[in-house]
């Protein structure tokens, strides 16, 4: 529920059922947890897999420090960092990342692999990610590959001449 | 012990600097072995595919240092399977390049008069096509407009790509599947294969040290195919010659591990290290005003929205590479294309806090097809410096492909932020214009600056306290060690770098040609190219006396 909650303050999603805690609703449509954050983030391929109970451990404590220092109470019937409201949890996943934090290369690694699950969709093979709808490939309009899994474009240029060439290209297209 | 495997030249990597180097070497009669840290991959697994463990991460190196993240190829062809293969010659200028030392980088004897010759070697070896308008993609069709509405110049850039063949699915990094990419597999490592070199796939090397006949025995590790963190054995190759091709992210680093095998290196090993200037701006397009403004139309009911159709950069913006203006204010803009993940993470949405990630990240994401990214390379001031090496390789891996961390520490200078400041003013100026689009610069907050570009972290020169080559390519104190990658470029070029690279590497053979015959190795300088046209082997005649001379 943790990681769900910082997967969904990278790339945030709307509620998937009423009184979902973990996803703030912050955005409309899937977000990272939708797209499969928590299967990439499980995947030993990427390396952090054994890490996650402590991420989770650690990220509720500074949660808790953080709602401490703002004067913030939190809920105890889930883990603190979800008791935070979607703009703590952002102003918190700021912190942990910005440059100096000592923390910062564990909150950024987390942060990359929450992406990915949205915008490459990296534990699932592009085309059946697409062909299931996947929700963060879908909204970014990438367009689905051929019948063999992959991609061409045969319209791809504007077939015209659109500047003037720098006076001093060389006879082999290059800079002078 | 058994006695290693004996080689005459070992050479380590199969990127430009190592293919080119053992191909000729190969063909003038050496025998030559090549160790290669990533696997073996051909046409056929070459994949459209984002997952992990497809041809996407296993052919590639992701390395995250403090200040500087540096992207390579981990594969048989090196940078030349996943890159774009833009393929600019470098700017007169940049041979006079002052740089950090304040005195010229380069050693005296190379200029771009004197490297042209190479650079028509390499040109004859890796088919080059000079591109015209109707090889620019869409996204680079935009990007001339632009520049032309804003008053700038843009040229179509040249490129190691056969436009017949190429489908313009943008999925380069992957490594072509269409063999339309001229990438090394299809030139000189069929051609050095076939002159008898031998690749070895999946086998790094982490350090070299002396024998007792001044030769040099190179150890290396064999690493798993599928789980890169893995190693299974280790073994080692005795050879007369060694030539380090590991990349400017890579070669240093054997080097310092080898420090106790073979002596004290030369100051200049694993410093000055260049990213070559790289930056990038991620544009997000209004398409009713490329319409409107720039007069675009794809002739489908849409202005632009082609982020994912293309073939990498394909048109440069080149005002700035005019010689007469003071160093560190001298850059190309070029188009670019970089795919999800690698190439969405660093940006940054326009006026939204935090910009790259939460809600406005999102929202930016949503006009994906809209995107138009824009590389700087602007001149750096070699500030990067590598610390003491990991375990092994040049990083400590973190996930099974792809991702590590290293050592590299990049702490960019005033010259080098200012650089960066005006080019992003420029792009900003070019693009913004009558509301075409927004522009942010990627975030150098995560990962610090990132480039696919690295140089310079053992460079060639004249002076012996900056430069850890000699105008040879020869490292110095360690006779018959030779380094011919991108670590050998003496600083950022202010275009893509592997044209420079390879007319380098091409150059520095018959220097080694000459060390390994005075080693006791039949071979001779010679070849033609890979295909077996002559002309450029012409071209270099009159310059090999000069690069023989000891
Ligand atoms: C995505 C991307 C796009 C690019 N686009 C362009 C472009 O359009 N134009 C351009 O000019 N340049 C481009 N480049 C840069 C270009 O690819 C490099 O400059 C070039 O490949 C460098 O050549 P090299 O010989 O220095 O090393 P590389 O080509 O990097 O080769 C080094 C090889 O050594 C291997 N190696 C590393 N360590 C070891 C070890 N310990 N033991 C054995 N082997 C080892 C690596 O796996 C690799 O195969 C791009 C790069 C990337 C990543």
């Amino acid at each position: 529920m943790t990681l769900e909650a910082f997967a969904d303050t990278i790339i945030p999603g709307e509620k998937r059922w009423p009184g979902d805690r973990a996803v703030a609703g912050a955005a409309p449509g899937g977000g990272a947890v939708a797209a499969g954050a928590i299967e990439l983030l499980e995947w030993d391929a990427t390396g952090i897999s054994g890490g996650l109970g402590d991420f989770a451990r650690a990220l509720n404590e500074h949660a808790l420090a953080y709602a401490a220092q703002h004067g913030i109470a939190l809920e105890e019937d889930v883990p603190p960092f979800v008791a935070l409201d979607h703009a703590g949890r952002t102003a918190l996943v700021a912190l942990l990342t910005a440059p100096g934090h000592p923390e910062k290369d564990l909150w950024v690694s987390l942060a990359l692999f929450s992406n990915m699950a949205y915008d490459s969709a990296a534990h699932l093979s592009t085309a059946d990610a697409l062909a299931a709808g996947h929700p963060g490939l879908t909204a970014m309009g990438v367009t689905r590959p051929g019948a063999d899994g992959l991609w061409r474009f045969p319209a791809y240029s504007y077939g015209r001449p659109l500047a003037d060439l720098h006076p001093d290209t060389t006879p082999s297209g290059s800079p002078a | 012990m058994s006695s290693p495997e004996r080689t005459d030249v070992l050479v380590v990597g199969s990127g430009f600097g190592g293919s080119i180097t053992a191909y000729h070497l190969a063909a003038g009669g050496a025998k030559v072995v090549i160790l290669e840290r990533g696997p073996w991959l051909k046409s056929d697994d070459f994949e459209h595919d984002f997952k992990l463990g497809s041809s996407y991460t296993r052919a590639f190196d992701f390395v995250v240092g403090d200040g500087m993240s540096v992207l390579g190829g981990n594969c048989v062809g090196g940078g030349s399977v996943v890159y774009f293969a833009a393929m600019p010659r470098a700017p007169r200028f940049v041979f006079e390049r002052r740089g950090s030392i304040n005195r010229r980088m380069w050693p005296a004897a190379v200029s771009r008069d004197t490297l042209d010759p190479w650079y028509d070697r390499v040109a004859e070896s890796i088919p080059i096509t000079h591109q015209g308008w109707e090889d620019a993609t869409y996204a680079g069709g935009l990007w001339a407009a632009a520049c032309r509405h804003a008053g700038r110049t843009a040229n179509p850039v040249p490129a190691a790509v056969d436009r017949e063949k190429c489908v313009n699915c943008n999925w380069m990094m992957a490594g072509c599947r269409f063999d339309a990419k001229q990438s090394l597999l299809l030139n000189y490592l069929p051609a050095a294969l076939a002159h008898g070199a031998e690749i070895r796939p999946l086998h790094e090397v982490q350090r070299i040290e002396r024998t007792d006949d001044g030769g040099y025995r190179v150890h290396y590790s064999v690493v798993d195919d599928e789980d890169y963190r893995i190693t299974a054995g280790d073994g080692a190759i005795d050879a007369k010659i060694v030539i380090l091709a590991a990349g400017a992210g890579a070669t240093p680093v054997i080097l310092q591990r080898s420090e106790a095998g073979l002596g004290p290196m030369p100051h200049a090993v694993g410093r000055y290290f260049s990213g070559n200037g790289e930056r990038l701006n991620t544009a997000v397009l209004n398409e009713d005003r490329v319409r409107e403004v720039l007069g675009l139309d794809r002739g489908d009911g849409l202005a632009y929205a082609a982020n994912q159709i293309g073939k990498g950069p394909t048109v440069a913006n080149w005002d700035r590479l005019d010689g007469s203006l003071p160093e560190y204010t001298r850059y190309s803009l070029e188009q670019l294309y970089f795919p999800p993940g690698l190439g969405t993470i660093l940006a940054q949405a326009p006026g939204a806090n935090p910009g790259w990630f939460g809600v406005g990240k999102k929202e930016m994401l949503k006009r994906w097809q809209s995107w138009l990214i824009i590389f700087q390379m602007i001149e750096d001031d070699n500030e990067g410096v590598f610390g003491p090496p990991p375990a092994r390789g040049n990083a400590d891996r973190l996930s099974q492909q792809m991702l590590g961390i290293g050592r590299l520490s990049y702490k960019p200078t005033a010259n080098t932020l200012r650089a960066w400041e005006m080019a992003d003013a420029d792009v900003k100026d070019i693009l913004e214009r009558d509301g075409l689009a927004t522009v942010t610069p990627w975030t150098n907050d995560l990962v610090g600056a990132y480039t696919v570009h690295p140089l310079a972290s053992c460079r060639i020169g004249d002076d012996p306290h900056t430069s850890a080559l000699d105008d040879r390519h020869e490292l110095r104190g360690h006779p018959g060690i030779f380094v011919t990658d991108g670590s050998a470029v003496p600083g950022a070029l202010t275009v893509n770098p592997a044209m420079t690279i390879a007319a380098l590497a091409e150059r520095a053979v018959p220097g080694i040609v000459q060390a390994a015959r005075e080693r006791g190795v039949e071979v001779t300088y010679g070849a033609p190219a890979p295909d077996g046209s002559t002309a450029g082997r012409r071209g270099v005649t009159t310059l090999i006396p000069e690069l023989t001379r000891r």
